[in-house]
C-alpha cells in the first residue's frame, strides 16, 4: 500500500466536523465502520441492492457501500448513530420500536435513515401508501414482510 | 399480566439506534480475513492444485487446501447429538474437498490481511480438474449407472415410507373419485440480510473462542469439537445479535473452518464474512421437491385415502438431508388425521447447491402439494372449498395416528371460519363469476397448514433457564434459547414477568449467548423455543418466586402463605397491603450479615410432548393474462398457536412468514443451468425476493386455544406462516383461470407457458378475450 | 475495498478530458453505481479512475431559447423526477427515471452513465430513442452532437473514444412540444429490477389521427431500438382500438429479443405486444385523446 492511496478529506459526521486521511479505495461504508467505528450501518450485499448501509449525504439517502469515501469531502453525513438526541430516540426510531417494526434488526439502521429522509422530504405534503412503499423500495427486509415497518412510517409522518 | 400483552421488544431500542452489535461489529485489531477458493465446475475431481503464487503474494498469511485439513468427515446439520445410529445425520463433509460436488465447492482457503489481497490471491491459485457430467435432474441422478456423487454411498441419501389409518389401497378402491396431481417446488433461499459470518481466536494457548452468527451455539460447539478432535470444553461459542437465519444458520457452516484457521495461525483472529453471492450458492437452500399426490374422496366430501410420493433434492451434501422430507411428510397426520394415508419419500444427492433447513422444514413443499390436491378433490366433487376443509381437517380430540398422541388443542375450524368471513368468501365468489374470461380474471383461494412445536420424538427437546435477583430488585434471565430476531428474548421476559409477578421492565434477558455461560439449549429451530423453554422458564421462575417469598417471610415474620408478589412488590395478602418493595428485599438478601443469599433459580427441562399448530391463508387475487402477472388484492392468515404471548410481535411473525410465502409463490427461485450446474441469479437483484412495493397489506388473526403441555398455553408460531400462502395462491389462480398450474413459483414465465399451452395467450402474442 | 490503483478528481470537463488523455487506462466515474460494482467484481479495467462525481458543470436541466431541453449528463434520476421542466414537457422521462432501481440508486445514478453503459435495458434509453434525443460529446478535438440511435454501436458499446466525455442530452422542440409520451417498464418486481422489456411511446395527435408516432423498446434487441415500419404504418392513421392492435402486431416484426436465462424470446415478444398497447394508450390519454 503506497501513500498514494490516502487522501485528506474533511466532512461533518452527525454534526461534528472531522478531518480524516482516507484510503481512496474504501467505500463510505467502510470508512464509517472501520475508521470512525460507526457500526450502526450494516452491509448485506455490497452492491446497492439491499439498502442496509443507507446513510444520508447532504440530506440525500445513499447506499454507502457504493459511494466512495472520498466523495464525502465537504459534505454532511448522517448515520443512525446521530438520530437519537439527548438520550432520546428520534420520532422515527420511537415509531419503529412502538409498532413492532424491528425483528432481527439488521436492516433497521438503513430503514431508519430511509424513513428519516422520507419524512423530512415530504414534510407538509400528502403522502399515499404507494409513496411510502416506493420511498422504501431500496431497503430489503426479510423478517417483517414490511407490514409493521409500514405502520411505523405512517406514524413517523403524523404531525405531533 | 405480562403474557398476552404487546410489550416492546427487549432489544428494539438497541437496534433502532444502531447500538446492537452483530458478529461483524466486534473488532480485533489484528484480525485476518479468509476467503474460500471455490470450484468453477459442478462435478469432478481436482487433479492438481498450485497455490505457490498466492502464498507469495504480499499480505497473504497462509493458503490451505484439501490436503491440509482433517480427514474425518462430519455432518453439518444443527441437530442435537443422536444417541442411536438411525437418527444420525450423514457425515459427508470435509473442511475442504478434492471431490467437487457443486459449482462453488470449497477446495482451498486463503488467509490474508484484508479482503482485497485475499481476492487477488484467489486469482493466483491454479487448479485442474477431471470433469464429470453434472447430475442435476432426478432422472439422471437415479439412472442405474449414474456416478455416485459421494463415492461409496448411494445417490439416495434417505428413503422411508409410512402409512396410517385404514388400509390405503382398499380406501382408494372404495372412494367415489380418485384425483391425481404432480407438483414441483423450486430451490429458494433464505436471504437473511446478514450473510454468514464467523470469526475465531484463541484466549490462551488452547482455548478457541468463536463469535458467530448462528442459531445453534451449543451444537456448533459440539460439531467444531468433533471436526477438530478437541474437547468441547476448549471451545467457546459466542452468539451476538443475529441478522436473521430462517434455518440457514441451523447448520454448522463457517465455525469449524474459522476454528481450524485460528489453530493453524497460533490463535490469531481470523474471520470469514461471506459475500452475498457466496451466501446464496455456498450455504444452504430449500430442498426442491417433486411430488405426486393421489386423493380418494367420497361424494359427500370425505377424504378417505391419500397417497403421496416425494422426491427431495438435497444437493451436493446431505446437510439436513432426508430429515426435511420426513418432517414435512409427517404433518399430514395432524392436518388430515382421519384419511387413510401412505407416504413414500426419497432424498437425492445432486450436483447443486446444498439444501438444508429452511423455515418450516419440508412442510412448505409437502403441504403445498397436499393443499393443491385437496383443492382439486373439492372441485372434483363440486363442493365448496371451505366446507370441504371443514369436513376433513383436524379437530380437537382427533388422534394423530403417526405419533399416537391426541390433539389436545386445535382451532383450525375456527381459523377457517374467521378467514372465510374476513375475505368475504360468499359474496366475492359470486362477484368474481363475471371475471372468469377475458384478460383480467379474479379468484379466491385458500389453504390450510399444520406444523409442530419442536422435534420430539425425533430429537431430544431440552431447554434451560437461570434467573437471578439483582440488588435493585430486577432480575436477570439467562436462557439457552437463541434470539435471532424472532423475538424469543422478549417472550421469555414476558413469561418470567408473568410467573414472578414482576413488571416486564424489571426482567432483563441477557442477550448474547455464550456457551461458557448460558444454560444448555439446542437453539433456534423447529419453532420450538417459546414452547420448550416455557416449561424451563416456568420452573425456574416458580422456584425463584418461592425463594423470594421465603426470604420475605424471614424478614417480616409473616407466614409465607400470607405473602405474595404483586407488580414486583411484596404484599401481605390478608391485609391487602404492600409490605416492601423488591429492592428492599434484594438488598437484605445480599447484604444482611446473617440471613439470605443471592436469590437465584435454575431449571433445565426436557419436553416429551409436541403440540401441533394449525392455520390457514385466504387470498383474493387478480390475474392479468396478457401480462402474466398475479396481483394479490387481499390476503389473511389465521393461526392457532395456542395462547399468544405478544400479539404485535406474533403478528410480525405471520407477516414475515406470509411474505416469504408470497415470494416463494410468485417470484423466488434459484435458476440453475441443468447442463453445467451454474446458478444464474446469486444476488439480490436477480433473486427476486419481494421489495416493499411488491407485497400487499398482509392481514392476520388468531384463534387462541390453550395448549396444556405448554406452561403458558402457547404453541409454535415462527415457521408455520410461510406454509399456506403458496397453495392458497395456486388455488386462487385455479379459481380465476380454471388452470391447475402445479409448479412454483407462479412467476410470469410459469404463467406464460401455462396460458399459452391452454390457449389463453395465442401464438402471435395477442390474448384471447 | 475497491481495487483502485489511481484516482484523479476532475474539476471540470476540460480537466477530465486531459486527465483521460494522460492515462490511456483511465475510466470515468460519475454516480459510481456501475463502475464500483464492476470494481467489486474484480474488473481491473476500471482501476484507474477519473472522477467527475458531482461535477456542477454537468448537473443541470434547462430549456434553451429555441425550446430545446438540455439535460446535463451528471444529472441524477431523482433530479429528473423532481424537475419542473421535465415534468411539464417530457413526463415520459419521469416515468423512466422513477422506474430505475430504488431511491438510493436514483439519488446517485446519472442519466449520462445510464446511456454510456450501452446496455439495452437502460431505462432512460428507450424514451430518449423515442424523443430523437441528441447527445453532446466533448473530446480533446472539440464537441460533437450525435443522435442517440447512432450513439449506440452495439451491446455495451457506445460512440465514445478514449478521452471523450458525454456532457449533455438534448431534446429539441419538435420532439417534445405538443408531443405526449409514456414509458412502460415490465420487470419481475416493481422496484430494484432490470427491465424484461421497456417500451417508450412518443406521439402527436391531430383531429383524431396520429400525426406523429414513435415507439422504442429496450431489451427487444441488442441495443435500444425504434420500430420504424410500425411507426410509418401508424402515422396519419385515425385513432382506434384496431390501430393499437395493428401497432402491437407490427412491432413484433421488427424487434429481435433473445432468449436468456432471464426470459425467453417468446415471452418477451408477448410482453412487447402488450406494452406497445399499454404505452400507446397511456400516451394517448396524456394527449387527452380517448379511443372511439
Amino acid at each position: 500500500m503506497t501513500d498514494g492511496h490516502f487522501r485528506q478529506i474533511s466532512f461533518t459526521i452527525n454534526d461534528r466536523e472531522r478531518r480524516l486521511r482516507v484510503d481512496i479505495r474504501k467505500s463510505l461504508a467502510e470508512v464509517l465502520r472501520e475508521d470512525l467505528g460507526l457500526i450502526g450501518l450494516k452491509q448485506g450485499c455490497g452492491v446497492g441492492e439491499c439498502g442496509a448501509c443507507s446513510v444520508m449525504v447532504d440530506d440525500v439517502l445513499v447506499d454507502s457501500c457504493i459511494y466512495l469515501a472520498l466523495w464525502a469531502d465537504g459534505k454532511q453525513i448522517r448515520t443512525v448513530e446521530g438520530e437519537a438526541r439527548d438520550g432520546k430516540p428520534s420520532k422515527v426510531q420511537q415509531a419503529y420500536v412502538d409498532e413492532g417494526a424491528v425483528q432481527c434488526g439488521f436492516c433497521t439502521p438503513g430503514f431508519i435513515m430511509a424513513t428519516t429522509s422520507f419524512v423530512e422530504k415530504c414534510k407538509g405534503k400528502n403522502v399515499s401508501p404507494g409513496d411510502i412503499r416506493k420511498a422504501h423500495a431500496g431497503n430489503l427486509c426479510r423478517c417483517t414482510g414490511y407490514q409493521n415497518i409500514f405502520t411505523a412510517i405512517e406514524k413517523s409522518i403524523e404531525s405531533d | 399480566m405480562a403474557v398476552g400483552k404487546s410489550v416492546n421488544r427487549v432489544d428494539a431500542m438497541a437496534k433502532v439506534t444502531g447500538r446492537a452489535k452483530y458478529t461483524e461489529d466486534f473488532y480485533h485489531p489484528d484480525m485476518l480475513v479468509a476467503k474460500y477458493f471455490r470450484s468453477s465446475i459442478a462435478h469432478g475431481r481436482v487433479t492438481a492444485i498450485n497455490t505457490k503464487k498466492a502464498e507469495n503474494l504480499d499480505g497473504v498469511h497462509a493458503v490451505f487446501t484439501y490436503k491440509d485439513v482433517p480427514e474425518n468427515k462430519f455432518p453439518t446439520a444443527g441437530h442435537p447429538l443422536a444417541l442411536t445410529e438411525d437418527h444420525k445425520d450423514a457425515a459427508d463433509r470435509l473442511l475442504l474437498t478434492r471431490d467437487v460436488r457443486f459449482m462453488g465447492d470449497e477446495i482451498a482457503i486463503v488467509v490474508a490481511q484484508n479482503e482485497l489481497v485475499a481476492n487477488e490471491a484467489l486469482k493466483l491459485i491454479e487448479v485442474s480438474y477431471d470433469e464429470y457430467q453434472p447430475l442435476i435432474l432426478p432422472e439422471d441422478i437415479l439412472e442405474e449407472n449414474a456416478r455416485q456423487i459421494h463415492e461409496g454411498s448411494s445417490n439416495i441419501v434417505g428413503e422411508h415410507t409410512y402409512t396410517f389409518g385404514n388400509d390405503v389401497d382398499q380406501a382408494f378402491e372404495k372412494a367415489d373419485h380418485v384425483v391425481e396431481g404432480s407438483f414441483r417446488t423450486a430451490m429458494v433461499q433464505h436471504c437473511h440480510i446478514e450473510n454468514h459470518i464467523s470469526h475465531a481466536y484463541m484466549d490462551d494457548l488452547d482455548k478457541i473462542v468463536i463469535v458467530s452468527s448462528t442459531q445453534i451455539p451449543h451444537i456448533a460447539r459440539r460439531i467444531v469439537g468433533e471436526v477438530l478432535n478437541i474437547p468441547l470444553s476448549r471451545i467457546r461459542v459466542i452468539k451476538p445479535f443475529v441478522g436473521g437465519g430462517f434455518g440457514n444458520k441451523q447448520d454448522v457452516i463457517l465455525e469449524p473452518m474459522v476454528a481450524f484457521l485460528t489453530l493453524k495461525l497460533n490463535g490469531r483472529a481470523v474471520q470469514i464474512n461471506l459475500s452475498r453471492e457466496e451466501c446464496i450458492i455456498g450455504t444452504r437452500t430449500r430442498h426442491p421437491f417433486y411430488i405426486d399426490v393421489k386423493t380418494g374422496v367420497m361424494n359427500d366430501g370425505t377424504i378417505v385415502a391419500r397417497h403421496m410420493d416425494a422426491i427431495s433434492i438435497t444437493g451436493a451434501y446431505a446437510s439436513h438431508g432426508h430429515s426435511v422430507a420426513a418432517a414435512g411428510g409427517s404433518k399430514q397426520s395432524s392436518l388430515y388425521p382421519r384419511a387413510a394415508t401412505s407416504f413414500h419419500a426419497r432424498t437425492l444427492y445432486a450436483n447443486t447447491p446444498v439444501a438444508g433447513a429452511m423455515r418450516a422444514y419440508g412442510s412448505p413443499q409437502i403441504i403445498y402439494a397436499l393443499e393443491c390436491a385437496t383443492e382439486d378433490a373439492a372441485r372434483k366433487i363440486g363442493m365448496d372449498s371451505v366446507e370441504f376443509r371443514l369436513k376433513n381437517v383436524a379437530r380437537q380430540g382427533d388422534i394423530n395416528l403417526l405419533s399416537g398422541k391426541e390433539i389436545l388443542s386445535c382451532g383450525l375450524a375456527d381459523c377457517l371460519i374467521k378467514g372465510r368471513d374476513f375475505i368475504g368468501w360468499g359474496e366475492k365468489k359470486k362477484e368474481y363469476e363475471k371475471f372468469k374470461t377475458g384478460p383480467v380474471r379474479k379468484g379466491l383461494g385458500l389453504a390450510c397448514l399444520s406444523y409442530a412445536s419442536g422435534t420430539y420424538p425425533v430429537c431430544v427437546e431440552i431447554a434451560g433457564a437461570r434467573i437471578a435477583l439483582n440488588q435493585d430488585g430486577t432480575v436477570h434471565v439467562m436462557v439457552g434459547a437463541t434470539e435471532i430476531g424472532q423475538g424469543s428474548d422478549t417472550v421469555v421476559a414476558q413469561m418470567v414477568a408473568q410467573t414472578l409477578s414482576f413488571p416486564y421492565e424489571n426482567v432483563l434477558v441477557v442477550q448474547a449467548q455464550d456457551t461458557d455461560v448460558t444454560p444448555f439449549d439446542t437453539g433456534a429451530y423447529a419453532s420450538r423455543q417459546a414452547y420448550v423453554v416455557s416449561n424451563a422458564v416456568f420452573r425456574a421462575a416458580t422456584d425463584l418466586r418461592e425463594k423470594i417469598l421465603d426470604h420475605a417471610a424471614v424478614m417480616t415474620d409473616i407466614d409465607v402463605a400470607g405473602l405474595d408478589i404483586v407488580d414486583g412488590n411484596i404484599v401481605d395478602t390478608r391485609k391487602s397491603a404492600q409490605v416492601m418493595d423488591m429492592k428492599t428485599l434484594a438488598i437484605d438478601s445480599f447484604y444482611h450479615k446473617e440471613r439470605g443469599c443471592q436469590l437465584t433459580a435454575e431449571a433445565s427441562f426436557k419436553a416429551t410432548t409436541n403440540a401441533p399448530v394449525f392455520g390457514c391463508t385466504f387470498v383474493d387475487i387478480t390475474v392479468n393474462i396478457p401480462l402474466c402477472k398475479i396481483k394479490i388484492n387481499r390476503m389473511i392468515s389465521v393461526h392457532d398457536s395456542g395462547v399468544i404471548i405478544n400479539p404485535v410481535q406474533s403478528g410480525g411473525q405471520i407477516h414475515g412468514g406470509a411474505f416469504m410465502g408470497i415470494g416463494a409463490a410468485l417470484s423466488e427461485e434459484l435458476l440453475i443451468d441443468p447442463k453445467t450446474g451454474y446458478i444464474y441469479n446469486n444476488n439480490l437483484l436477480d433473486y427476486k425476493f419481494p421489495t416493499f412495493t411488491d407485497v400487499p397489506p398482509i392481514h392476520h388473526d388468531f384463534v387462541e386455544t390453550f395448549e396444556p403441555t405448554s406452561a403458558y398455553g402457547n404453541k409454535a408460531l415462527g415457521e408455520p406462516p410461510v406454509i399456506s400462502p403458496p397453495p392458497a395462491i395456486r388455488n386462487a389462480v385455479l379459481d380465476a383461470t380454471g388452470l391447475c398450474i402445479n409448479s412454483l413459483p407462479l412467476s410470469p414465465h410459469t404463467l406464460f407457458t401455462a396460458f399459452k399451452d391452454h390457449g389463453l395467450i395465442d401464438e402471435k402474442g395477442g390474448d384471447n378475450v | 475495498m475497491f481495487d483502485i490503483s489511481s484516482h484523479k478528481k476532475a474539476g471540470s470537463v476540460k480537466e477530465a478530458i486531459s486527465l483521460l488523455k494522460e492515462n490511456p487506462d483511465a475510466k470515468l466515474i460519475a454516480g459510481g453505481t456501475d463502475v464500483l460494482i464492476k470494481l467489486r467484481e474484480g474488473k481491473k479495467q476500471f482501476s484507474h479512475l477519473v472522477d467527475i462525481h458531482g461535477l456542477k458543470e454537468l448537473n443541470f436541466i434547462k430549456k434553451d431559447g429555441d425550446n430545446t431541453i438540455v439535460i446535463g449528463s451528471g444529472t441524477v434520476f431523482s433530479q429528473v423526477i423532481e424537475s419542473d421542466i421535465i415534468n411539464t414537457h417530457i413526463p415520459m422521462l419521469v416515468d423512466a427515471a422513477q422506474s430505475v432501481g430504488g431511491p438510493q440508486i436514483r439519488n446517485i445514478a446519472t442519466i449520462g452513465g445510464n446511456i454510456c453503459n450501452g446496455v439495452t435495458s437502460a431505462d432512460s434509453a428507450s424514451p430518449l430513442f423515442a424523443l430523437n434525443a441528441v447527445v453532446s460529446v466533448k473530446g480533446s478535438k472539440g464537441s460533437r452532437d450525435i443522435p442517440i440511435a447512432d450513439f449506440y454501436l452495439g451491446p455495451g458499446k457506445v460512440d465514445l473514444k478514449h478521452g471523450d466525455v458525454l456532457t449533455a442530452i438534448k431534446i429539441s422542440s419538435e420532439n417534445h412540444d405538443h408531443a405526449f409520451g409514456c414509458y412502460y417498464k415490465y420487470a419481475m418486481r416493481n422496484a430494484m429490477d432490470i427491465a424484461t422489456i421497456g417500451c417508450a411511446v412518443n406521439l402527436k395527435t391531430k383531429n383524431g389521427r396520429l400525426q406523429d408516432y414513435r415507439i422504442a423498446f429496450g431489451v427487444a434487441g441488442p441495443v435500444p431500438m425504434r420500430c420504424p415500419r410500425a411507426e410509418n404504418m401508424a402515422r396519419g392513421q385515425a385513432l382506434s382500438s384496431r390501430l393499437i392492435e395493428d401497432i402491437s402486431q407490427a412491432v413484433t416484426k421488427e424487434v429481435t429479443p433473445r432468449t436468456s436465462w432471464r426470459a425467453s424470446r417468446e415471452f418477451r415478444l408477448n410482453i412487447i405486444t402488450e406494452l406497445a398497447k399499454r404505452a400507446t394508450i397511456k400516451a394517448l390519454k396524456r394527449a387527452g385523446e380517448e379511443l372511439p
